[in-house]
């Protein structure tokens, strides 16, 4: 409970955010030692793997809140769903801009269909976005709001599915040349790598909890202005 | 079994609608085979089959929008949708009822444009024409569901292939994988699963789309 | 460029991102103050209503702003 005080609190939350983010940074660009086979280029895996990862938990956190909706009906899922969603598609953004970088930096080209990561994301890209499209089409209500739940719902069904497809897909598309990871990681580089997944998890989770903030502030000054007029 | 039954009754409804006022069907028909004649001519004369066979994905999957788009028009037009949720029956009846109608305008689609496309382009084998069935009933099955949704929304018409194509993308890499890859039975496990998946989540889900 | 102009340029993509969104979010505080200042003069309004039946013109203004 007391462990957990800091992140209840928005400040705090903040504050502690700043504070990682600083470690985490200063372990990946200065103290982790520069990879033997792709040196400085593999300093983009200390960002670009975090906000991937950080992407899968958005979206998963935003269908978790969708099922909560649909199985409880109460309201605010709704609300906590959206902006989950919303978290995780600029992540996935982040996510396509940093692997094309790093296509880029390591293979000499922007983007490559045999990486299944950046193909998936961009698949997912794509789902996301037709997700606002429906959300922004709809006429706000709860049936908006079940709605909304059940094709989030069906976002993290796709996941699985189609990673197993585009891995499938590479037989013919491409053959697999690449292996992204290096075969080991030192144990210095993982805890950078660590230090830098929980920054970007508890990143998200600051951004998320601020733009709920700002939303309810949204609501409440709606139904204040009603309550005047 | 009165669930079997009510399924039956709904999409014998749908199939009899068509009957009547042939909307869909035909338009299906001719926009599948002018999408064919088109692909030949994107088609440069040494291109392999395993181009051809991207394309009749490609016209497949929309010639099952085309038909989706249309799904839930009737229902919207003339307020039958209010009289089915009234009516005491399953609410997933209703989705089992409108997949099982779109699957046969589609099936009906491919009969005519699956021998033309053999004809035309490139010979199909029992892998392929099995893959396209698999992918028929996911394309269906979620197409229904999302066709649903789409169809409250303000630019229904404009809204469905967005929400839907992204859905397509593994039927497609298991539809193309079962005509040219040598593999073809993990790409039938493929769609087998897809289809699985999101069956059971389109028939858990849809309560939920359509209520007020 | 070289492997370190990459490296910046992917952080550097981040940067900008959390910078946006900081845009974003200032955007929507600018606009919620704009907001409470409307309600609140509406409320002190409220607590002098013998002045508002004196004269009618402020609340027109506002219901024009």
């Amino acid at each position: 409970m007391s462990l957990l005080a800091p992140v209840r609190s928005l400040p705090g939350l903040a504050a502690l955010t700043t504070l990682l983010m600083g470690v985490a940074l200063m372990l990946a660009l200065i103290v982790a030692p520069e990879d033997a086979d792709q040196g400085v280029s593999q300093r983009i895996f200390y960002i670009h793997v975090p906000i991937a990862l950080t992407a899968y938990f958005c979206f998963a956190l935003g269908a978790w809140k969708a099922l909560l909706l649909l199985a409880r009906g109460d309201e605010r899922y709704d609300l906590e769903s959206y902006v989950a969603i919303h978290q995780g598609t600029i992540f996935g953004s982040l996510t396509l801009l940093t692997g094309s970088i790093w296509a880029k930096a390591s293979w000499g080209i922007w983007w490559t269909w045999s990486s299944n990561q950046l193909v998936l994301f961009l698949v997912l890209f794509l789902f996301y976005c037709a997700y606002f499209m429906l959300r922004f089409s709809l006429e706000d209500g709860p049936q908006r709001g079940r709605t909304c739940a059940v094709y989030a719902l069906f976002g993290v069904a796709l996941i699985p599915v189609s990673f197993l497809a585009i891995r499938m897909a590479q037989d013919f598309i491409h053959p697999t040349v690449f292996t992204r990871h290096g075969p080991q990681m030192s144990g210095s580089m993982f805890t950078a790598f660590c230090f830098c997944w929980a920054a970007v998890t508890l990143l998200a989770y600051l951004l998320y909890r601020v733009e709920l903030a700002g939303k309810r502030v949204d609501a409440n000054l709606r139904e204040l202005r009603e309550a005047l007029q | 079994m009165s669930y079997v039954a009510d399924v039956a009754v709904l999409a014998r409804k749908d199939l009899k609608v068509e009957l009547r006022a042939r909307d869909t069907l035909p338009a299906m028909l001719l926009f599948v085979l002018s999408t064919l004649v088109v692909f030949r001519f994107a088609l440069s004369k040494e291109t392999g089959d395993d181009a051809a066979y991207g394309l009749l994905w490609i016209a497949i999957v929309f010639t099952a929008l085309l038909g989706l788009s249309r799904a839930w028009v009737p229902e919207h037009e003339h307020g039958v949708l209010d009289g089915l949720l009234l009516a005491p029956c399953d609410r997933s009846a209703i989705w089992l009822g409108k997949s099982l109608a779109t699957l046969a305008f589609l099936l009906a689609a491919q009969a005519v444009a699956l021998p033309i496309f053999a004809l035309f382009f490139a010979p199909l084998d029992a892998t392929a024409l099995a893959g396209v069935l698999l992918a028929d009933i996911g394309i269906c099955a979620v197409g229904s569901l999302v066709a649903a949704m789409a169809a409250a929304g303000r630019a229904r018409e404009l809204l469905l292939p967005l929400l839907l194509l992204p859905l397509t993308i593994p039927l497609v890499v298991g539809g193309v994988g079962a005509a040219i890859s040598p593999e073809e039975g993990r790409f039938l496990l493929l769609l087998a699963l897809y289809d699985g998946i999101f069956a059971v989540l389109s028939w858990a889900s849809f309560e939920f789309v359509v209520t007020e | 460029m070289t492997q370190g102009q990459y490296v910046a340029a992917a952080y550097g993509v981040v940067f900008v991102f959390v910078l946006a969104y900081v845009a974003i979010i200032a955007a929507k505080l600018a606009r919620l103050q704009r907001q409470t200042t409307e309600l609140l003069r509406l409320a002190q309004r409220r607590q002098q209503p013998d002045r508002e039946t004196a004269d009618a013109g402020p609340r027109e203004v506002l219901h024009e702003a």
